[in-house]
């Protein structure tokens, strides 16, 4: 793939125009960009593998692909410690409490990657009594990988997708205060009691 | 005597079919003794599959049977025409297996079990309305949303028991008692292999009881294949044990195809051999690496998956697909080998020995290794025989099970080949039964080489596959064996495009099955080798 083809996505450029538009600091808009360049080569996926999908991101962790240059290999266990929520595999109903757990338990900024046919839209299992029909049915979804199931090459694609999309995130005001206290204590009253 | 007279003289009131295998049909009633003298006085040990059917009218079961000895095949059919309520006698004390098999019939029809001593749903939640697979089944969304909340009353499970005379009494219990400390494991868990759960009550840290939680990734397969024609249902089985995804399609071509009558040319049946033992060896050394990781040797992982990725690369160059090929179809292969195809496949045998070697030095001689396998999670060869852990794991056991030697499909008897069978039945008698299979399929593999050339330039699918697929009105029931066991496929046709049930008998519901047996009295620590070197895959398992 050619890099201009690679860079070719509108979604990103719409992000870098709102961003242009409001107008960074320099002093800010700079750390923010060298902050943005530590998270983006540093994205933890917490592997939600469920099925066949997992595999092939298996491979991603081995020899031949290695996603270590990339930053992604510090694949984590456990929610607190990641960055990303990569979900490999179908998303069945049974597991959908599960997924909506673990990643209600990420920490703040979060981002969720898609893999495979299954997560877009229930891909061959589409009707299924059981099977979720699509991610975006339960949760924001950054980066959609269709495939089934995808390969490694178009893992990687997605994955480098993301880190475009947070290189031109705002930083400072933007997603490290997605909520501020004052909305979160309205939205939730139980834990203002508790504050006073 | 054969064996209808026998069983006739066992049973007088049952009645006959003849078919691939003898078809019994028994009366509920009947049924409980007419299986027990089947295994004490006919010796049929092995019970196949439990397969739960809906014939409109009524409601009921096929069991097949199997005589480890003898190898002799029957099956027995048992149905109940009540729908309200309908019951049947529960086999589980006889074969261990229908413990769960005949779960997964009550999660999908809602016949209980008399006798069945935990009656739970396997795969659907605990609150899930109605039994999807029945024909009668109500789809409408509204009754079964997206349910975000956790499973209540997980624990509770129930029994039906009969007295002398003939009265039922349902007492409802706790699978866990009060004192019992329980450690949940999974399902999102690194080293569950997937999305399994595994609740096991601990005294300090010894495992008393593990209680396998299955159906996170239960997709409903069997049920959507009643919607599919046949052709459509092929795509299911690459994704239910993606690991023998080759010889699980290979399973339903070979049941399509002999319902059919269908003569696949020889030159296909080579090639599809020939993938079933790659798929094989992939899946062997995945199951190396996954086994050595979850026991904190990482690099033996990256070592495995070398060899994976030429086999990747083999696989794609002919069929353009990594991990799901959708290679087999019925009445042969999609398409021709790619021409580097036998030289690539002769390569790869030829460097796999010293690979193989290379691993066992990695891994197998560590002192770590051994102490954590070695006599642990005995299970022996009566109790996997009773549990139908076929596979690598029946072999570690002792029992000799492999469907090509036992039942030999496609082109297996003509090779030359060993059945690698140990007797301890630990976790070091599995991982060791994988990584000796290995090497006799590299065996095969070369054999097969040669035949192929031989047969360069024929056919590679039968000439007349009819466009539609009709299967005429009846049943059929075809084992192969996949990487993890016997993989059965039942089909039962009214004479349509689609199947009227097709049912997928898979070795990792028993695995799971045998779990509880191979880890009790062992440390909690053992559990994550235990289930290791059973090497289930989950999808395999909940389909
Ligand atoms: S998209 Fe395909 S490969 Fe991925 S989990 Fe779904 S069925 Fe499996």
């Amino acid at each position: 793939m050619k890099r201009d083809d690679w860079k070719d996505n509108e979604y990103i450029d719409q992000l870098v125009e709102e961003l242009n538009a409001s107008g960074a600091n320099v002093v800010v808009g700079t750390l923010d960009k060298l902050i943005n360049w530590g998270r983006a080569n540093s994205l933890w996926p917490l592997c939600f593998g469920t099925s066949c999908c997992a595999i092939e991101f298996m491979h991603l962790g081995a020899a031949r692909h290695d996603m270590a240059r990339f930053g992604f290999e510090v694949t984590r266990n456990s929610p607190r410690q990641a960055d990303l929520l990569m979900v490999n595999g179908t998303i069945t109903y049974r597991m959908a409490p599960v997924l909506m757990r673990l990643y209600e338990q990420m920490a703040e900024p979060k981002y969720v990657i898609a893999t495979g046919s299954c997560n877009i839209s229930g891909g061959p299992f589409i009707g299924s009594h059981c099977v979720v029909q699509g991610l975006d049915k339960l949760l924001p979804v950054d980066v959609w990988i269709p495939g089934c199931p995808p390969r490694p090459e178009a893992m990687y694609y997605g994955m480098m997708q993301l880190q475009r999309k947070i290189m031109t995130q705002k930083y400072f005001g933007g997603v490290n205060r997605q909520e501020k206290l004052k909305d979160f204590l309205a939205e939730h009253p139980e834990e203002a009691e508790g504050l006073k | 005597m054969n064996l209808q007279e026998k069983i006739a003289s066992l049973c007088p009131s049952a009645t006959f079919e003849e078919g691939e295998y003898l078809l019994v049909n028994v009366a509920d009633k009947e049924w409980h003794s007419l299986a027990e003298s089947l295994k004490k006085e006919l010796g049929f040990d092995y019970l196949v599959s439990v397969t739960g059917v809906d014939w409109n009218e009524s409601l009921g079961c096929m069991y097949y049977l199997t005589n480890t000895e003898t190898n002799e095949k029957v099956s027995v059919k048992v149905a109940t025409t009540d729908r309200e309520n309908p019951m049947l006698h529960s086999v589980s004390d006889l074969w261990k297996v229908a413990l769960i098999q005949e779960r997964e019939v009550y999660d999908f029809f809602g016949i209980v079990f008399i006798g069945h001593p935990d009656m739970r749903r396997l795969f659907m939640r605990t609150d899930w309305v109605g039994y999807p697979l029945r024909k009668d089944y109500d789809a409408n969304p509204e009754l079964n949303p997206i349910r975000l909340d956790a499973e209540e009353n997980e624990d509770d499970s129930f029994v039906v028991t009969e007295d002398e005379n003939g009265k039922l009494t349902k007492t409802d219990y706790k699978i866990f008692s009060e004192n019992d400390y329980v450690v949940n494991f999974g399902p999102q868990h690194p080293s569950t292999h997937g999305v399994m759960r595994l609740r096991s009550a601990v005294d300090g840290e010894t495992i008393t009881k593990v209680v396998p939680v299955c159906g996170y990734i239960h997709r409903g397969i069997e049920k959507l294949c009643e919607g599919k024609t046949y052709p459509q249902t092929l795509f299911f089985t690459d994704r239910m044990d993606y690991m023998s995804s080759c010889q699980n399609r290979h399973c339903l071509c070979l049941c399509i195809e002999k319902a059919l009558g269908l003569e696949v040319p020889r030159r296909a049946q080579i090639i599809r051999v020939m993938f079933d033992e790659l798929m094989r060896i992939g899946s062997h050394i995945l199951a190396y690496g996954c086994m050595a990781m979850d026991m904190g040797a990482t690099t033996a992982f990256v070592y495995g998956f070398r060899e994976r990725e030429q086999l990747m690369d083999i696989f794609e160059k002919t069929t353009g697909g990594r991990m799901s090929q959708h290679y087999h179809v019925i009445g042969g292969v999609a398409a021709d080998v790619h021409p580097d195809f036998i030289k690539d496949v002769r390569e790869f045998c030829a460097i796999l020995p010293s690979k193989v070697k290379e691993y066992h030095t990695l891994v197998t001689g560590n002192v770590i290794f051994k102490n954590r396998t070695i006599g642990v999670g005995v299970i022996g060869k009566e109790d996997v025989i009773s549990y139908g852990t076929s596979g690598p794991n029946g072999r570690a056991s002792g029992w000799s099970c492999d469907v090509r030697k036992r039942a030999p499909y496609a082109i297996y008897n003509e090779l030359n080949f060993d059945e690698v069978i140990y007797n301890e039945g630990d976790s070091f008698a599995r991982y060791m039964v994988r990584m000796d299979e290995v090497m006799q399929s590299v065996k095969l593999l070369e054999q097969l080489c040669d035949m192929l050339e031989k047969e360069e330039g024929n056919e590679y699918i039968a000439p007349k596959v009819p466009k539609i697929i009709k299967l005429p009105a009846g049943h059929w029931f075809q084992e192969v064996e996949a990487s993890r066991g016997a993989f059965g496929v039942y089909i039962e046709s009214d004479g349509g495009k689609n199947p009227y049930r097709m049912h997928f008998n898979s070795p990792g519901l028993n695995h799971v099955a045998a779990v509880d047996k191979c880890c009790a009295g062992y440390k909690i620590a053992d559990l994550i080798t235990i289930s290791a070197s059973l090497d289930y895959v989950i999808p395999d398992i909940d389909r």
